[in-house]
């Protein structure tokens, strides 16, 4: 029996202690006739050997595409070291620590995370963590309502320069509490939020949206809007990319006042694409803010004999104390992903992160070149960018990007769906793991793509 | 220590450095960072020996006993992991091409089938990222069933009191009032008051079965009919799925819509506070309503179903297709279990909750609900020994962990004081149930002769109890950022 | 056991209220109530010009454990509030009945006076409750 260690004595023993004859006698407060006598149509058991050998198969079956493709989930260097620890059976098969004194460790490393996550955003205060970042980005909408108690129109901003698909997830999960989420259109040559379509006179705004870089990989004006935004009496809610941080301006120093609330997508910190998770969300923000803060939060303290040690605190926020007017229904975060995270950024260093941001910067240009060498495809905004473009190409994306796949290529993701004014266009991405050969072999491979 | 005080500045880890030729020429000035952020600057042993010794401050399933009530903390095993990082399923990236996915696509079709199985509904999606996530996607179908009726008027979730904080916190987020009801001395839901409580303002009932209680809800029929004649839905909490698990299903019990926790009854790690899982499946009524993505099977090809196909649908709850990696897992673990696995696992977690409660009573211990069977959990009550020892719930839980036992679940649910609620699990050994009997009752022994022990416990862990009011005052949330890391 | 002032009134949610002589009334949570919460770590005030209802809740007291909802005995309009208690929420542990006062209020309706029960009423209250 799969995990079941029972020896047959043992059974006997134990439900001679119970005062039972058998097992199914245990069961005798469920109502007969719910009770079912088979699962049909679930398949025998397997053992370890032979699932082995069918995973091997559907793994291989999925093969190892290059990857071009960024929008949200990146194809980063993560250390081998990563994984080995974050995977020991102290951290992989911990739970939540409530038990403060027994889990030490999994409350030290979100301190230590806490502290790493707040310095690159240069905010003050973070969680210990979110589901993603589509749902990070919800969460800061639900807490800039909170937050903002002088605003009572509960009005956000948000770009469509923004992941589409955050946005329909923050559209989903806030949409029955009276959030009004309103668009905010982009230059179609420079890809970028329109300065001159903001409003003079936008009325009560709760909380304008920005991210750095944006969906399109293209760098926004964020000191202008931030600076916008609070003229106004809205918070600003940065959307951002962790490494992207190494080298852009962290949302802490935007503008004259920073952003109030930053959050995204913590992928890119160790840990794989994965089909897309479980990845991890980020969320940080101002300390007049920490108390709205949705999630679990570690707090350093003093136990009895005045030694320093770490406990969940700020607890009265949440579900388990607070029910129906806690500040979220979020109780299960990404603990494991955290850890990984936590050690991604130790052993990378300040140093080995700007080089990884660089070096990705540094290949999406090289592609950029490359591909624009061929007259098919052109670039479709102007402006800077950090390690991801569009580009537009002479034949229908979606069939071309079939085409490469059949070659394993991952060649990007198609816009058609969410930005039909662009056209053919694709988001293709770069990282730090993309070699000159790649890039040569893509490039090649697209052009006869769009020829064919 | 904390990572950073072990860093020097200017060390750097040559291994992980990428030598770059290139530049940020063409990122504008005021775009660019100006001061690097303050990350700690350690060696890669100084890392690995760092975090290596924090795990070795944990408790964990892999280390200790781990009898969290409502939280199944059973053996994780290691081939689910393994399986899962096998590079073809780490390297795919979530919006390449069905093409590239065949295999692990075919592993979540496969897994979607064998929840719906084993819960008795239509369709499963695996969209949501937790059980409170799965309770949020059940809540806005359930609102969506409405709204599409224009039955705009149902406002009110009902939910018993013994339930998880998360059900109201999400009837909340779903544009609900909640609305309580009373649990009856045997543990049940106070049938007269939920009839009372039942109206046309009722969209649905949240109901956990078994329940919080660690017991069988037994006239489960006449609540779904009583909820269902007023026209309103039943939503299923599946925290204590594995207490059942092939036995009896959700779908049978007359539930609308369900959520599942991966993570306790299909053994996914919970990692030091997550990531979850919470798959929802739904019977017909609520099917054009399931959460995207999806995946479906045309021929032999599978593909990922999207708004064009579930144009109804709740929406999405993730960037991308929920926790894919845990779920993986789940469906390994499903696997190894197939369906003479899966009937054991309810039988054999009843077996060892009921032994554990028989045992624990006749060491003296008093059990909240004495007269009922124990699901895969019970709950003992501790309220003499802090009425009359001023010994309580959390000293026992705290003097546990020096006899290396991570503690029950303490103080929930609400209704039952100074309670433990504790599920044993099936992949523990009697042995292990009767060191734990030992256990308590040593620590009986001690709240009557020497107080002290308990109420001064912990004195083995890296830390003595915490001054938690001092951590809520004296925020102190961050190591402090130094001003010269320039 | 605790002190309950018999110059006060009293909620049935552990307010008590001073009143004044000008349609103004202090508003505070009882030494039960505090004893019941324990250390007070945090206390959310209301804005002064803030309209409250009666019965709103329009002040939260925290403490490690538990998060209660303070209410406004009645509608109007609150005057000031106690600012002491954002660095000091433990005021209302050590001195609940003076310098621990949460919010004045200008009351609108004299009728919502009716409710409210004296210090023998909430004795005998409060003690029904913790049985």
């Amino acid at each position: 029996m799969p995990f079941i260690p029972h020896t047959d004595y043992e059974v006997k023993e134990m439900l001679n202690a119970i005062g039972a004859d058998n097992i199914e006698e245990l069961f005798d407060e469920i109502p007969a006739e719910l009770k079912i006598s088979e699962l049909k149509n679930i398949p025998s058991q397997l053992t370890e050997m032979e699932i082995s050998r069918l995973m091997h198969e559907r793994a291989n079956q999925d093969n190892t595409p290059i990857c071009f493709a960024g929008g949200g989930a990146y194809d980063h260097h993560i250390p081998a070291a990563v994984w080995e620890i974050a995977t020991r059976g102290e951290f992989y098969s911990a739970y939540t620590p409530y038990q403060a004194e027994a889990s030490q460790g999994s409350l030290q490393v979100i301190y230590e995370y806490q502290s790493m996550i707040a310095n690159l955003t240069s905010l003050d205060a973070s969680n210990a963590s979110l589901y993603d970042g589509a749902s990070a980005l919800a969460e800061a909408t639900l807490m800039a309502v909170r937050a903002n108690r002088k605003s009572k129109s509960k009005r956000i901003l948000v770009p469509r320069t923004v992941n589409p698909v955050y946005r329909k997830v923050t559209h989903t999960l806030v949409k029955n509490q009276g959030i009004k989420l309103e668009e905010l259109n982009f230059d179609l040559q420079q890809g970028l939020i329109d300065m001159a379509s903001l409003p003079a006179e936008p009325g009560d705004i709760t909380a304008v949206v920005i991210p750095l870089p944006n969906y399109f990989g293209v760098l926004e004006n964020v000191d202008e809007l931030t600076d916008w935004a609070h003229k106004h009496g809205a918070l600003v809610i940065a959307v951002v990319n962790p490494i992207s941080l190494s080298i852009l301006t962290p949302p802490g120093e935007w503008g004259e006042k920073g952003a109030d609330i930053a959050c995204g997508e913590g992928q890119p910190l160790g840990i794989p694409m994965s089909s897309g998770g479980p990845y991890f969300g980020f969320l940080t923000c101002k300390q007049a803010l920490v108390r709205q803060m949705p999630g679990r939060i570690v707090g350093r303290t003093l136990d009895l004999d005045g030694k320093p040690g770490f406990t969940l605190t700020l607890q009265a926020r949440e579900q388990h104390i607070r029910r129906s007017k806690a500040t979220s229904n979020i109780c299960t975060n990404q603990g494991l992903m955290v850890t990984a995270a936590t050690i991604y950024m130790a052993i990378m260093g300040p140093d080995g992160l700007e080089k990884t941001a660089i070096a990705s910067h540094g290949n999406n240009k090289k592609m950029l070149e490359k591909l624009t060498s061929k007259k098919s495809i052109t670039r479709t905004f102007n402006q800077s960018f950090f390690h991801e473009s569009v580009i537009n190409i002479a034949a229908d994306n979606a069939s071309v990007l079939k085409k490469l796949a059949a070659n394993n290529i991952v060649g990007g993701i198609n816009l058609k769906s969410d930005y039909p004014e662009l056209g053919d266009a694709i988001l293709v991405c770069a990282t730090e793991k993309r070699t000159v050969k790649e890039i040569d072999f893509f490039t090649e491979q697209l052009a006869t793509a769009i020829a064919s | 220590m904390i990572i950073y005080e072990l860093a020097v500045k200017g060390r750097i880890n040559k291994a992980q450095n990428i030598s770059t030729t290139d530049t940020l020429n063409d990122i504008p000035q005021k775009l660019r960072r100006k001061k690097r952020a303050y990350l700690p600057e350690v060696s890669e042993l100084q890392a690995v020996r760092h975090y290596t010794q924090l795990s070795q401050k944990n408790f964990s399933i892999d280390t200790h006993f781990y009898p969290l009530g409502s939280c199944t903390m059973k053996y994780n095993p290691r081939a689910c992991n393994s399986l899962a990082m096998l590079p073809g399923f780490l390297a795919r990236h979530p919006q390449s091409d069905d093409s590239l996915g065949q295999g692990f696509l075919a592993c979540m079709h496969e897994l979607q089938d064998m929840l719906k199985e084993v819960t008795g509904m239509q369709a499963v999606s695996l969209a949501p990222m937790a059980g409170a996530q799965g309770e949020f996607a059940g809540i806005a179908m359930i609102r969506a069933y409405h709204d599409a009726r224009n039955d705009t008027a149902r406002n009110e979730i009902l939910i018993p009191d013994a339930a998880h904080g998360t059900n109201p916190a999400t009837a909340v987020m779903c544009g609900y009032r909640v609305k309580e009801i009373a649990t009856d001395k045997n543990g049940d839901v106070d049938f007269d008051a939920l009839k009372a409580a039942v109206g046309p303002q009722t969209a649905g009932l949240m109901l956990t079965n078994p329940s919080t209680l660690g017991v069988f809800e037994r006239r489960i029929k006449e609540i779904a009919a009583l909820v269902h004649a007023a026209g309103g839905l039943l939503y299923y909490d599946g925290a204590n799925l594995n207490a059942i698990l092939g036995k009896v299903r959700p779908g049978d019990m007359g539930f609308d819509v369900i959520h599942m926790n991966l993570h306790k009854t299909f053994s996914t790690p919970h990692g030091g506070g997550g990531p979850g899982s919470g798959p929802v499946g739904v019977n017909e009524r609520l099917l054009p309503y399931l959460p995207i993505p999806v995946v479906g099977k045309k021929g032999d090809t599978y593909r990922i179903f999207d708004e064009h196909d579930i144009p109804q649908t709740m929406g999405r709850l993730s960037a991308f297709a929920g926790n894919a990696g845990i779920l993986l897992r789940a469906y390994i673990y499903a696997r190894m279990l197939g369906k003479e696995g899966m009937v054991r696992i309810a039988e054999y977690s009843t077996l060892n909750a009921n032994y554990l409660m028989k045992m624990l009573e006749q060491a003296g211990f008093e059990l909240a609900f004495s007269n009922r069977r124990a699901t895969h959990e019970f709950i003992v009550t501790l309220k003499k020994q802090a009425k009359e020892l001023n010994v309580t719930t959390l000293d026992f839980a705290k003097r546990l962990l020096d006899l290396g036992y991570h503690a029950p679940t303490t103080y929930f649910p609400l209704l039952v004081p100074e309670c433990l609620l504790i599920e044993p699990t099936e992949t523990e050994t009697k042995d292990v149930l009767d060191a734990f009997v030992a256990a308590m009752t040593t620590i009986k022994k001690e709240a009557e002769q020497n107080p002290d022990k308990v109420t001064q416990a912990p004195e083995t862990m890296p830390v003595r109890r915490l001054d938690e009011v001092r951590a809520a005052k004296q925020l102190d949330l961050r190591w402090p950022a130094k001003e010269n890391n320039a | 056991m605790s002190t309950i002032p018999s110059g006060l009134k009293y909620t049935q949610s552990h307010e008590w209220i001073e009143l004044a002589d000008d349609d103004t009334a202090t508003i505070g949570i009882t030494d039960h109530a505090q004893s019941l919460l324990g250390d007070l770590v945090y206390v959310e005030i209301p804005d002064v010009g803030q309209d409250v209802a009666a019965a709103e809740a329009c002040a939260v007291v925290e403490s490690v454990k538990a998060a209660s909802d303070i209410y406004s005995p009645f509608s109007g309009e609150v005057l000031e509030a106690n600012e002491e208690l954002a660095d000091t929420p433990e005021l209302i542990n050590t001195d609940p009945y003076d310098a621990g006062w949460i919010f004045k209020v200008r009351y609108h309706n004299k009728a919502d006076l009716d409710e409210l029960m004296d210090a023998d009423a909430y004795a005998e209250f409060a003690a029904k409750e913790d049985h």
